[in-house]
Formats: C-alpha cells, sequence, structure tokens
C-alpha cells in the first residue's frame, strides 16, 4: 500500500465522507449493518446505499449514519466493560427456583 | 514489537473459531495480508465488469441484455462491499484504487482474458462464477468479520451469475450447430484459465498455510480447484460438453475425477502483466475514472447548493 509520491494520485476527488449504512429487513424487524459507503451528504448517500445494499428488496427502510458519529465500545475492553453484569445472577430466571404450579382440572 | 502474549490470545481466539472485529487486537501481518487479499478481491470485481460489460450492447435479445446489465451491476456492488470491508483494516480507498489504477495491485488473472463471442459471456457465468462461488462460501467462514459478511451477501448474488451462465450453455448446446460450436469452442478457451483462478499449487503458495493458521481460508488451492473439476465436469457432460482435458478421468478409489497439469508458465505469464489484456484492461480502468470525474464533481456541486438552500430557509 505504499503510495508512490511521484505520481498525483488519480482520484483525491472520492473520498467523501464516509457513512455506515443499516437495512431494516421487514417491517417490524430491527435496523442491521450491512457495510459502508462515501457520499457527498446524506441524501446521495441513502440513494446510493440502495443501490448498492437494497438491488434485490434486502431492506424496507436505510438508515446513512456519518460512520465517525459512531462511538463504540472497544473489543479489547469487552472483559472489564461488560463485568459489571458478570456477578448479577439474579437478573436471570434461571436463577429462581419456584414451586411448580400444576393445572388443575377441577 | 506486539508483545507475544496478544498474538497468542490472538491465535487462541482463531483457534477457538472466534471472529475478529475491526476494533480488535490483531497482529500486524494478519492485518496486511487481509488489506492485501481483499483489496485484490475488490480490483477482481471491478475489472471483471470489462470483458462482460463488452458484450451489453450487443445481447442477443432484450432478456439477456437485461440479465447482463443487472450481473455486470452487481459485481460494480462486490467491489463496492469489498472496498468498504477494507476500509475497516484503516486501508484508505483512495490509496487503494490508486494502486489498482497505475498498476502497482493484482487482480484476478481471468479478467486478462479476451471475451471473443457471446459464447463467452455464458461461459463466463458458468466457470469463472461457478469458480468463484467455491472459493467465496469458504471465505464466507473467514475469520475477519467485515471479510466474512461481505461474502455471505456476495454469495448469494453469485449463485444467480452462475445459474444465467450455465442456462445459457446448456441453451446453445441444444442450438444449432453453430451455436454448439461457438459454446464448445468458449470452454476450451476458458477451462484452463478458469483452473488457474485457485492459484499456484499448494506446495508453491507462501500465503496459503499462513492464511489457513489465520483461518482466513480454510481450504488450500487444490482442494478448492479439485471440487471446482468434480462439480463443473458433471455440468459438461449434463449438456453434452467436452472438457479440453486428454487426462481428464474419473477416480473411482477417490470419488474424484483426476485432471492435467496447468500451463504455469501461462500462468505466471499473465500474473506477470503479459496476458493477452493486461494491458487493456488497465487502460480501460483509468478512462472509466478519468471519464466519471464531472459526475463526481456535478455530485460535490449539487451537495453543496442543496446545503446553502437549506441554510438559507432556516
Ligand atoms: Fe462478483
Ligand atoms: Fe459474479
Amino acid at each position: 500500500m505504499s503510495k508512490d509520491e511521484n505520481l498525483k494520485s488519480n482520484n483525491d476527488d472520492t473520498q467523501w465522507p464516509l457513512w455506515e449504512v443499516f437495512t431494516q429487513p421487514r417491517e417490524g424487524k430491527p435496523h442491521e449493518h450491512a457495510g459502508s459507503l462515501h457520499a457527498p451528504d446524506a441524501e446521495m448517500a441513502l440513494e446510493n446505499a440502495r443501490d448498492v445494499y437494497a438491488r434485490r428488496k434486502e431492506a424496507v427502510n436505510i438508515w446513512v449514519v456519518p460512520s465517525e458519529q459512531i462511538v463504540a465500545s472497544k473489543g479489547e475492553d469487552a472483559g472489564p466493560f461488560f463485568d459489571p453484569a458478570d456477578d448479577k445472577p439474579y437478573r436471570h430466571p434461571q436463577f429462581y427456583s419456584v414451586p411448580r404450579a400444576t393445572k388443575r382440572r377441577s | 514489537m506486539e508483545d507475544s502474549t496478544k498474538r497468542e490470545a490472538f491465535q487462541e481466539r482463531i483457534d477457538k473459531g472466534e471472529t475478529i472485529e475491526p476494533k480488535d487486537f490483531m497482529p500486524d501481518r494478519y492485518r496486511q495480508q487481509l488489506i492485501r487479499m481483499m483489496s485484490q478481491h475488490a480490483h477482481s470485481e471491478i475489472v471483471g465488469m470489462l470483458p462482460e460489460g463488452n458484450w451489453i450492447t450487443r445481447a442477443p435479445s432484450l432478456r439477456r441484455k437485461l440479465i447482463l446489465l443487472s450481473k455486470v451491476q452487481d459485481e460494480a456492488g462486490h467491489g463496492l462491499y469489498l472496498y468498504s470491508a477494507t476500509e475497516t483494516l484503516g486501508a484508505s480507498r483512495q490509496e487503494v484504487i490508486d494502486d489498482l489504477l497505475n498498476g502497482r495491485a493484482k487482480y484476478s488473472s481471468i479478467f486478462n482474458y479476451p471475451t471473443l463471442s457471446w459464447a463467452d459471456v455464458a461461459v463466463i457465468g458458468w466457470l469463472v462464477d461457478g469458480a468463484a462461488i467455491i472459493n467465496q462460501t469458504m471465505l464466507a467462514r473467514s475469520s475477519y468479520g467485515p471479510y466474512a459478511r461481505a461474502m455471505v451477501r456476495i454469495c448469494k448474488e453469485e449463485s444467480f451469475h452462475k445459474k444465467q451462465g450455465y442456462e445459457m450453455v446448456a441453451k446453445m448446446a441444444e442450438g444449432t450447430p453453430e451455436q454448439q460450436e461457438m459454446i464448445q469452442d468458449a470452454v476450451n478457451r476458458w477451462w484452463w484459465p478458469t483452473l488457474m483462478m485457485f492459484g499456484p499449487h499448494d506446495d508453491d503458495s507462501p500465503n496459503s498455510a499462513e492464511l489457513i493458521k489465520w483461518g482466513v481460508k480454510s481450504k488450500t488451492n487444490d482442494e478448492l480447484r479439485q471440487s471446482f473439476v468434480d462439480r463443473h465436469v458433471q455440468e459438461a457432460h449434463t449438456v453434452g460438453l467436452e472438457i479440453p482435458d486428454p487426462d481428464l478421468e474419473y477416480n473411482e478409489e477417490t470419488g474424484h475425477w483426476n485432471f492435467g497439469e496447468i500451463d504455469w508458465d501461462e500462468f505466471w505469464k499473465v500474473v506477470k502483466g503479459n496476458g493477452p489484456m493486461n494491458r487493456e484492461r488497465l487502460n480501460a480502468r483509468r478512462k472509466a475514472h478519468e471519464e466519471g470525474e464531472w459526475v463526481r464533481e456535478a455530485a460535490e456541486e449539487y451537495a453543496r447548493k442543496r446545503k446553502l438552500r437549506q441554510e438559507k430557509v432556516s
């Protein structure tokens, strides 16, 4: 990936902002990350997203979000970041033992 | 220096079949190898539009024209999925594309062969996309999340590519004597270059072992090539076409087809840039890029004006 400094870049003009694309596959379903693309503004990002990620009705709705606006937790910190949830088994139904109520016929 | 405990932990994650995501730790070499492999893959999709695009205006019917247009458009989409996945590794798209336009990057050699007749369009769909499916189905299980997910998306579309090609192959194979001759001629010319798509023998493929260790690939070049041969020989025979290989023979013991040796001199010649269409393809890419400049300018101007208008309103 060495960029040859002597050669003028052929495409200084294609580095538009990067957008993350989220598609909703069907009504009632949550949006899911599909990929990303470059576009000069939000509206063109939406149109490009339709042409790239929904050529076969893969989506009934699309979100585009400027990539730099996304704040993500770090993979390496997964342990410490999520460990507040580690010692709280009482948040799960399996934690409890209850008498079994049987169906009464009369 | 990366510390070795991190690298060991990374290898452990791979061995457990975990998926590596963009923000996770990864050894530099893993990142570099993936950038190389994924950008080459992206370039192949883009350059791959040229040999078939060449026939769009001469398609024999409106149906075939619609199909071909939509296939070639899919390939552009595949290129974009892959460029976008490559960017998640920190590669700049501009540099990656510069590398292609300036002839520093590689792409699949298959696209450096010419498409001489309409039958080539049929055979490319059947054989070249058929080979791509075998390779990409494996890559859909690759250890790098964005790559694997792009592959899943691509594989769904490739089955249409292969099927439309095979349909056309079958039609021509039962057509007029001229059509039969055309289709056999196309198979004769594309068979060997397609086998070369899987790359050198395992012994001559220095990257292979490393990529397998890292879970990027799960099968060797020769294994993939064998499954391609097994599947496509059957399909050729089903429609009465011959495979141009005198050594082709079914092996009862292994259940596989034995086949002849690839012409490796030709393989390396094309890889090194001296194939029949290498120069032509790159020139076509550069020309397309230059001629698209006004479209990019117009898009930018349109965005600028719309922003101005919105500012005025508010
Ligand atoms: Fe493709
Ligand atoms: Fe394809």
